[in-house]
C-alpha cells in the first residue's frame, strides 16, 4: 500500500535541524526545539507504528518512480519498530542535552548535528533500496563524525581517528558489495534483489559478495574480529552524544545485517556457522574486556560489545524462535544501551568522574535516583521478569533445539559476568564509600530544579520503557513473533514493494 | 579497456591497503582515498562498458533495440566521489588537528590516557 506519510519522521528531524540552523547563537531556542521536534517525531513514529503493525506493509515511491526503478521507501514491522525506538531514545537524549551538553558544544552546532544524525538513522531503517541504504548511512557517519570531535579535546580527536578510518574502511567494502552487486543482477531494489539473487547462476559470486556486506556492517555493529574502535572512541564525547551512539549506531549495523542477510543473502550452513562462531567471540571478549575496565563508560562499551553478540547468534541460529529472541534483544538493547550511557552522564555530574576507584557514596545521598539506576542495571542483567532476560530464554531455547552448546555456554557465561560487573560497579559506585571526600565536585547539587529535571527525566522515561518492555513482556513477544514471520517469509515485503 | 581497468583496480586496492596498514596517519589517510577511488572504478568497470551508446530512445521508436551504456553505475559513482570528497575533508582537518595536538604522526601515539582512566 503506498503511503506517503512514512517520511514523515525523516522530515521532522530533517526540519528541526534547519530551523536550528537560524538560531544559531540562540541555545535556549535550539534546545526547545529540540525536545519539541524529538516530541513530534515520537509521536509521529508512534503512530506509523500502529498503522503498520495493525495493518500492511507501506511503502512509498520517491518522486513517484515505480519501483524498481526508483528508490522506495519500505516500512515493515523492523523498520517502523526500530524507527519508534528511535524516536524513544532520541526524545530521551535531546532532553538530556538540554542540561548535559555544555554551552560551548552548542554554539558550535550540537543540536543541528545531532538531528541530522537521528535523520540518519530514521532513514536507514526505512529505505528500500541498497545504494540508497549506502548514502543514508554516510550522513549517520558525517554527522557522527562531528559529534564526536565537537569540543576538540584531545582523547576525543585520538578516538575520533579510530572511529573515522574504520568507519570509512567499512563503508568502502559496503560500496564494494553493492557495486558487485549491481554488475551480478542489474538492480539496486532490495526487493528485486531478492528475485533476482537466487536466479544468478554462479552462486559463489552471491556468497562472495555477502562477504562484503558481512565485513562492512560486522565493522558498523562491532562484532569480534571488528570491533576494537568501539571501546576506544565511546568514552571519549560528552555522555548524551554517546548515549546517541551506544543505543543506536551499532544497532543501525546490526539492523542492515538482519536486512541484508533474511531478505537478500538467506544464509547457507557456512554464513550460519560463520554468524555463530562470530557471536560467541563477540559475547566473549566483550565481557572479558568488561571485567577490567574502571572507567565507567569504558565498561559500558564493552557491554556493548558483549551483547551485540547474542543478537547476531540470534541471526546466526536463523530459526523463528531464534530470530524472535534476538528481536526482543534488539529491541531492549537499544533503550538499555541508551540509558546507560546517560546514567553515566548523571554520575559524572554527580561526581565530577568516572572512574569506579574514586567513586562512592551515591546510594547514601541519593537513594531514589539510586533506586532507579538499580533498576536498570537489573533489567539489563536480566533478573527475570526485567526486560533482559525474556530474549535470553527465547535464545537458549532456540540453541538447544539446534543442539548449539558453545553458543549456551557462551550466553550463559556472558550473562553472568554481565551481572558481575554490574555488581561490582553496583558497589563501587554506590555502596562504597566514597574515598576522598575533598575530591568529590558535585554538578548537581548547585543546579536549580529545572535542569536536576532535565537530567533524571530521560533516564526515568528510558527506565520506564524497559519496566514496560519486560513487564508487558506479552506485546514485545507479538511485536518480535511478527517480525521473525516477516524476515522468514519475505513474500509480502516483495509484494509489497514491486506489487507481485 | 576491461583488462587495463582490472589491473589498475587491483593495484589501487593493494595500494590502499599497504597505506592503511602503515603506522602514519597521512598514509592512512592516503590509503582511504585510494580504496574509495578503487570502489568507484569497480562500480564503473561492473555497468559493462559500452563506448558511444548513449541511453537515449530513437525518436521513431518506442524501446531499445541496441546495447546501450547504462548510466546507473556512474550516478552511483558520481554520488560515492561527492560523498568521499567531504569525508575526505573532513578526515584531513582532523588529522591536522591531531597532529597538531599531539605533534606526531604516528597512530600509536594515539593513546593518551585520561586522568579518569588512571
Amino acid at each position: 500500500m503506498i503511503d506517503n506519510q512514512i517520511i514523515a519522521t525523516i522530515l521532522v528531524h530533517l526540519f528541526t535541524a534547519i530551523v536550528q540552523l537560524a538560531f544559531w547563537r540562540k541555545t535556549v531556542t535550539q534546545r526547545i526545539l529540540s525536545i519539541t521536534g524529538s516530541f513530534l517525531g515520537f509521536i509521529l513514529s508512534l503512530h506509523l507504528f500502529n498503522k503498520v503493525f495493525n495493518g500492511s506493509i507501506l511503502t512509498m515511491n520517491a518522486a513517484n518512480w515505480e519501483a524498481p526503478f526508483g528508490i522506495v521507501f519500505v516500512a515493515d514491522t523492523l523498520s517502523t519498530t526500530l524507527v519508534l525506538l528511535t524516536s524513544i531514545a532520541a526524545l530521551a537524549v535531546s532532553i538530556f542535552s538540554a542540561t548535559g551538553v555544555g554551552r560551548a558544544r552548542m554554539l558550535f552546532g550540537y543540536f543541528p548535528i545531532f538531528h541530522f544524525l537521528i535523520m540518519g538513522l530514521n532513514g536507514a531503517f526505512l529505505t528500500g533500496d541498497i545504494f540508497n541504504l549506502y548514502v543514508w548511512f554516510e550522513v549517520v557517519i558525517i554527522s557522527s563524525f562531528v559529534l564526536l570531535t565537537l569540543g576538540g579535546r584531545k582523547a576525543q580527536l585520538e578516538g575520533a581517528v579510530k572511529y573515522m578510518a574504520m568507519n570509512i574502511l567499512a563503508s568502502t567494502f559496503f560500496l564494494t558489495g553493492i557495486g558487485i552487486l549491481y554488475g551480478i543482477t542489474g538492480t539496486l531494489n532490495m526487493a528485486d534483489l531478492a528475485l533476482k539473487i537466487p536466479k544468478v547462476q554462479d552462486q559463489s559470486i552471491v556468497n562472495l559478495t555477502s562477504m562484503f556486506f558481512l565485513i562492512g556492517f560486522g565493522i558498523k555493529s562491532a562484532v569480534f574480529p571488528l570491533y576494537f574502535w568501539l571501546p576506544s572512541s565511546y568514552h571519549t564525547p560528552p555522555s548524551a552524544v554517546a548515549a546517541t551512539f551506544g543505543g543506536l549506531l551499532t544497532k543501525v549495523g546490526l539492523y542492515a545485517l538482519f536486512r541484508v542477510f533474511t531478505l537478500m543473502f538467506v544464509p547457507n550452513e557456512f554464513i550460519k556457522t560463520v554468524f555463530i562462531v562470530m557471536a560467541i567471540m563477540t559475547i566473549l571478549t566483550g565481557a572479558f574486556g568488561a571485567i577490567i575496565k574502571n572507567n565507567i563508560r569504558r565498561l559500558f562499551s564493552y557491554l556493548i560489545v558483549c551483547h551485540i553478540g547474542f543478537i547476531i547468534g540470534g541471526l546466526g541460529l536463523y530459526t523463528k524462535l531464534a530470530l524472535l529472541g534476538a528481536i526482543f534483544y534488539l529491541i531492549h538493547d537499544i533503550i538499555i544501551k541508551t540509558n546507560l550511557f546517560l546514567i553515566a552522564g548523571l554520575i559524572r555530574q554527580l561526581r565530577g568522574t568516572m572512574n569506579m576507584t574514586k567513586l562512592g557514596g551515591i546510594y547514601a545521598e541519593y537513594p531514589k535516583l539510586s533506586l532507579l539506576i538499580a533498576l536498570v542495571l537489573f533489567s539489563l542483567a536480566g533478573v527475570p521478569p526485567l526486560s533482559g532476560f525474556w530474549p535470553k530464554i527465547y535464545l537458549i531455547e532456540a540453541a538447544f533445539a539446534g543442539e548449539n552448546y558453545f553458543f549456551i555456554v557462551s550466553i550463559i557465561l556472558g550473562s553472568f559476568i554481565t551481572l558481575y560487573v554490574l555488581a561490582k560497579l553496583w558497589v563501587e559506585v554506590f555502596w562504597k564509600d566514597a574515598a576522598d571526600d575533598a575530591a568529590i565536585v558535585d554538578k548537581f547539587k548547585p543546579l536549580n530544579s529545572l535542569n536536576k529535571v532535565l537530567l533524571v527525566l530521560p533516564i526515568g522515561i528510558l527506565a520506564s520503557t524497559t519496566l514496560y518492555i519486560g513487564l508487558n513482556a506479552e506485546m514485545i513477544i507479538q511485536v518480535a513473533d511478527k517480525i521473525s514471520t516477516e524476515m522468514l517469509d519475505t513474500r509480502p515485503y516483495i509484494k509489497a514493494v514491486l506489487g507481485k | 579497456m576491461e583488462l587495463l581497468l582490472v589491473f589498475l583496480i587491483g593495484v589501487l586496492y593493494a595500494a590502499g591497503v599497504y597505506f592503511m596498514l602503515r603506522r602514519s596517519m597521512v598514509r592512512l589517510l592516503l590509503g582511504i582515498i585510494l580504496l574509495g577511488n578503487a570502489t568507484n572504478i569497480l562500480i564503473f568497470l561492473l555497468g559493462n562498458i559500452t563506448k558511444g551508446k548513449p541511453p537515449i530512445i530513437e525518436a521513431n521508436l518506442k524501446v531499445f533495440n541496441d546495447i546501450y551504456a547504462d548510466p546507473v553505475p556512474q550516478a552511483l559513482i558520481l554520488t560515492a566521489i561527492v560523498i568521499s570528497f567531504g569525508l575526505t575533508s573532513f578526515a584531513i582537518v582532523l588529522l591536522k588537528r591531531v597532529y597538531a595536538l599531539l605533534g606526531s604522526d604516528d597512530l600509536d601515539d594515539l593513546n593518551t590516557p585520561e586522568e579518569e582512566d588512571i
